[in-house]
């Protein structure tokens, strides 16, 4: 084996034995990355000078014997986390110049960790999409068939991990984006619970959803991470004063025999037959191994998580993208003839269609005659959505899905039809209404060779006993040991 | 017909914080340009606004001070609207849910003369809410150029009822609402620095009418003066339109308080859709009573519930304590000294009077002053106890307000003492009636006025220190 | 029809947005399926239920008032597309 197909745990186990050196680990990773990158295009900046520092740092470390959670470990970032120094895109062209000066809080906590970052991963344009072909960067290629969409808007970081361009990666997700694109490439992806894990210094989509979150080879590898970034942080208002458990070795003490509902909504039309049997087959394990399984009903968060959704979080990005205007940083129209005219043309030449389409549905929901009918609305049924997922967590441990309805599909399938691709986020996007935590683990590939993703949507702040339950079925199945062949 | 004016404000005022409203980069005024900026005030991506404790402090105590409802939740709102010296392309306020709800400022207009109180009045207010200010742009011919220093500066919006009738009760309004939130410490309220900014929203309608009339905003009005001279203006040239047949136009004016004369900004042709919607970064306030409790506790006495104390309590006479009572540090100190012993009026007196003409002479604050309560306590209790006369008190006060010594010491070492010694006096008075024979012939055929030439020739003679009670007695004596 | 061609001019507007002829056409044609699907909300009860705006239940989330290092004035200009002097530069502001 490659040392970049390895996993974290197995990675520290060689640096802390002396076998290999945080240098030789980035060297493998980014050898790999010469091979495959040209075909997948995971990143939109390489981090490699950087990274080697880090790397030259981590070993210095390892020779004091300062070993910590991810020293030496090279992991990709989606590219909305401002990293100081470097380019910050969002996936858009407004952005495509702006360098950061300083550092999000969870990329301050992983260099605390000793991690090595390994660059900017490609995204959706402002992590709006769920295919990774709204970057103004270009598109990422699924690594099991480089013809389809890797999932999104964390398609890079899942790629990037799915074809061993690095070990492990952060995603962000507001409804669905670290799932479903792990789902789509084969790895295991956490969504923490609202509030668990600062938002600072991620550029935010919409504030009320958007969810930081960790993507990997195995469950361990994601607890690991999640450990690292986890924790209350003054800078963010709705950050939780949680403790932060070791999750790592809650994993050990798990207790197994838990009671897992099935939501039934979530199995029907729509879903595609080869993922509802690997699905099903998931759930059989559980039950198999002494786990209680019973059929619970969602019927708002299956009808209307989808329309809830795009009101609310259109709404919010229609205010957090004013930002975006040519005034103090990123891209600004050389056509302005005067401050107005600077904002049209900054804004019409900077954002692509998603965006726009989103920010112009988002103002009008807000705007002055239409926000009873639409914004309020959409809250409201919101709070009855989490009610919901309250009353049905209150007899079950956690509850088992699909992930998304379909695996990967192909490059421009879905593209010119904005509402169909917000149909294939309808299993995760109930997750992000209500703030709970969501994991998706793979449970097994189609006839085509598509990877399939489990979806465990857990209790608030119970993100030890969801990778608990993730890892129960990870480690019968094994489906991590696959890697796509490039 | 006749009309009357019908008067709103809304008055910004920036509240005295070390940092900003949502980040902890420092809240301050003159620093050069764009350096008082972090992540959250330039609204650099993933930058989150985090509440400021102590602004919120000090809108409650804002609120108890005048008399408010405080919320027991509040939320905040954001209001879009695109603007260079916005950074964030929305404001951070609150909308429907503000933290002080009612209250009053209580005014006092122009009395009869200046040595009368006026008439006092409570004006209704609407609202008070937390905001975020907004940056400077400086417009050049064909641009402009931002600073964002006073960006994210915690700002607090007065609304009043529609409930001012006149360009006086404005100026009385911003003047007592400044006293007491200077007196409170919630904010310097420097208008030339800008931090107390004031729109007037003016309308008139016939008397009777209870219907409110066309408003017109007037804005920019940077002193408290102008206030009153923009208003004036306004109703007067509304009143114009009307009496020429036209009609009152809704549009914001600018009034320029140099020239006296005002002009359109916009009309409201395209009304604004601010889209507020609550922000989903900031978590609402929960008030209880023990925060309350906690900063009523710091609350201090109204400057009017101080002023009629002071008059009714002291007997001061209204334009002593319209001198002392709005800047608190001297009114303290009259208290100070009243406490240490002194006649009430007559600390009054020397502190309003003497004190103040001292210090302006030599531009230094009351904290810089030498002359403490002590000083003056023990000057007044010289004087009283016939120690040194008046006169001789004024000169002492100029020596002690330069060399900060206690009066009884510069009494003692200059030896100003009222001679009380008989013998001496007699000498002096016999010496005044042998040099004054006019004056003593004219006593003796009843002019009573004719003493005070024999009276002042001995006080002459005894260089001031003769007790004038003793001259008085001893004089009648010896001309009797 | 939800949305006319009029409304998205006025709220391309509002958001500071332009298009052209041909985009204007497919966006409110885009929007108006949007809106449609969106529609179903009308058929869900809300009497008497409060609107969720926030994912956690949080309150007083303040912080001292201590003051931090302000960024310098090379860095808060570092990515200014057109610095003045000291200044950020926008071209000119027309009420
Ligand atoms: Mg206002
Ligand atoms: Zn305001």
């Amino acid at each position: 084996m490659e040392l970049y197909s390895l996993t974290i745990h197995e990675l520290q186990d060689k640096l802390r034995a002396g076998e290999v050196t945080a240098a030789d680990i980035l060297t493998s990773v980014y050898q790999r990355i010469d091979q495959v990158e040209g075909k997948v295009h995971a990143y939109i900046t390489l981090m490699k000078e950087a990274a080697q520092a880090q790397a030259a740092a981590a070993d210095a470390a390892i020779r004091n014997g300062d070993i910590r959670a991810l020293t030496g470990i090279p992991l990709a970032l989606k590219d909305i986390y401002c990293v100081q120094g470097f380019t910050t895109t969002c996936g858009s062209r407004i952005l495509h110049n702006f360098v950061p000066p300083y550092d999000a809080t969870v990329v301050e906590k992983l260099r605390a960790a000793g991690a090595v970052f390994t660059g900017k991963a490609n995204m959706d344009e402002f992590a709006m999409g769920s295919s990774t072909e709204t970057s103004y960067f270009g598109v990422t290629r699924n690594p099991w068939d480089l013809t389809r969409i890797p999932g999104g808007s964390s398609g890079g970081s899942a790629a990037a991990v799915a074809a061993d361009e690095c070990i492990a990666a952060l995603g962000s997700d507001t409804g669905g984006s670290i799932r479903q694109p792990a789902a789509l490439c084969g790895i295991v992806g956490l969504k923490p619970t609202y509030g668990l894990v600062s938002r600072y210094g991620l550029a935010a989509y919409a504030s009320s959803l958007d969810q930081i979150g960790t993507m990997a080879r195995t469950v361990e590898d994601a607890a690991l991470l999640l450990g690292a970034i986890a924790g209350h942080d003054e800078r963010d208002s709705t950050s939780f004063k949680a403790d932060v458990p070791d999750y790592r070795a809650e994993l050990a003490r798990s207790k197994g025999r838990w009671r897992l509902g099935v939501p039934k909504e979530f199995f029907g039309a729509g879903l595609d037959p080869e993922v509802g049997a690997a699905v099903k087959a998931a759930i059989e394990h559980y039950r198999a191994t002494g786990c209680e399984i019973r059929e619970v009903s969602l019927p708002l968060a299956a009808e209307y998580a989808i329309a809830v959704y795009y009101l609310i979080a259109t709404a919010e990005a229609s205010s957090n993208l004013a930002r975006y205007d040519g005034v103090r940083y990123g891209r600004r129209s050389a056509k302005a003839k005067d401050a107005v005219d600077l904002y049209y043309q900054s804004r019409a030449e900077g954002f692509g269609d998603e965006v726009k389409r989103r920010i112009i549905l988002g103002t009008h929901v807000l705007s002055s005659g239409y926000y009873d009918a639409y914004y309020l609305r959409a809250q409201k049924v919101r709070t009855l959505i989490r009610n919901e997922f309250t009353a049905v967590l209150r007899d079950c441990d956690a509850l088992l899905s699909p992930t998304s309805p379909t695996a990967a599909f192909k490059l421009g399938e879905k593209s010119s039809d904005p509402l169909a691709m917000y149909l294939t986020d309808i299993y995760t996007i109930s997750v992000n209404l209500a703030g709970l935590p969501g994991i998706s683990v793979p449970c097994g590939f189609t006839t085509g060779g598509l990877p399939i993703g489990l979806q465990i949507i857990g209790r608030p702040f119970d993100e030890a006993g969801l990778l608990s339950i993730a890892r129960h079925y990870e480690q019968a199945h094994g489906w991590y040991s696959k890697h796509p062949s490039l | 017909m006749k009309y009357e004016a019908v008067i709103g404000l809304e008055v910004h005022v920036q509240l005295r914080t070390a940092s900003k409203m949502f980040t902890r980069v420092a809240a301050g005024y003159g620093q050069p340009e764009n350096t008082l900026v972090d992540p959250v005030v330039l609204a650099l991506p993933g930058a989150l606004p985090v509440m400021n404790k102590e602004a919120l402090d000090k809108i409650i105590k804002t609120g108890l001070i005048l008399g408010c409802e405080i919320a027991a939740v509040c939320k905040w709102d954001r209001k879009n609207y695109f603007y260079p010296d916005s950074p964030k392309n929305y404001q951070i306020s609150q909308y429907d849910q503000p933290i002080c709800i009612g209250g009053a400022v209580e005014i006092e207009l122009p009395g009869a003369a200046r040595n009368i109180m006026g008439e006092h009045k409570k004006i209704p207010l609407t609202r008070i809410h937390l905001e975020e200010d907004v940056g400077k742009l400086n417009h050049g011919a064909s641009d402009s150029l931002v600073d964002y220093n006073r960006a994210g500066t915690p700002l607090m919006e007065i609304v009043t009822d529609p409930a001012l009738t006149s360009a006086d009760e404005a100026y009385a309004l911003l003047t007592s609402l400044r006293t007491a939130l200077v007196q409170g410490g919630i904010s310097d309220c420097d208008m030339e620095k800008g931090q107390m900014r004031c729109d007037a929203n003016i309308s008139i309608r016939p008397v009777g009418e209870t219907k409110l009339g066309t408003k017109v905003e007037l804005k920019n009005l940077n002193s408290i003066s102008f206030v009153r001279d923009g208003i004036a203006h306004e109703i007067r040239r509304q009143l114009a339109v009307k009496e020429s047949g036209g009609t009152i136009v809704q549009e914001t004016r600018d009034f320029d308080g140099q020239t006296g004369a005002s002009q359109s900004l916009r009309s409201k042709e395209m009304a604004h859709d601010y889209r507020y919607f609550p922000d989903p970064d900031l978590m609402p306030v929960k008030v209880d009573e023990a925060w309350k409790a906690a900063l009523r506790a710091t609350v201090s006495e109204h400057h009017f519930d101080r002023q009629r104390r002071f008059m009714a309590d002291y007997l001061l006479p209204y334009t002593i304590t319209s001198v002392l009572v709005p800047e608190r540090e001297l009114a303290d100190f009259f208290e100070v000294t009243v406490k240490l012993g002194a006649a009430p009026q007559a600390a009054g007196n020397w502190i309003a009077n003497d004190l103040l003409r001292e210090l302006a002479a030599a531009k230094l604050s009351l904290t810089e002053s030498k002359v403490q309560p002590a000083h003056i306590a023990g000057l007044v209790k010289l004087v009283e106890s016939g120690v040194i006369s008046n006169s001789i008190a004024k000169e002492v006060f100029v020596t002690m307000a330069r060399s900060g010594e206690l009066p009884d010491v510069i009494v003692e070492r200059q030896g100003l003492k009222q001679s009380t010694d008989t013998g001496e006096l007699e000498k002096w008075v016999a010496a005044a009636i042998a040099d004054n024979p006019k004056a003593a012939a004219g006593f003796r055929s009843g002019n009573e006025k004719a003493l005070n030439a024999i009276k002042g020739a001995v006080m002459k003679a005894s260089g001031g220190k003769a007790n004038p009670k003793l001259v008085d007695e001893i004089t009648r004596k010896q001309l009797g | 029809m939800k949305i006319t061609r009029t409304e998205v001019a006025h709220v391309a507007h509002l958001a500071r947005l332009t298009f052209r002829e041909e985009e204007m056409d497919k966006f409110t044609s885009q929007l108006n399926d949007i809106l449609l699907y969106m529609e179903k909300l009308n058929s869900v009860d809300t009497t008497g239920i409060e609107p969720m705006t926030h994912a956690t239940v949080l309150h007083n989330a303040f912080r001292e008032d201590i003051v931090k290092p302000s960024l310098a004035n090379e860095q808060s200009l570092a990515n200014a597309p057109d610095p003045r002097g000291e200044f950020f530069r926008v071209p000119k502001v027309i009420e």
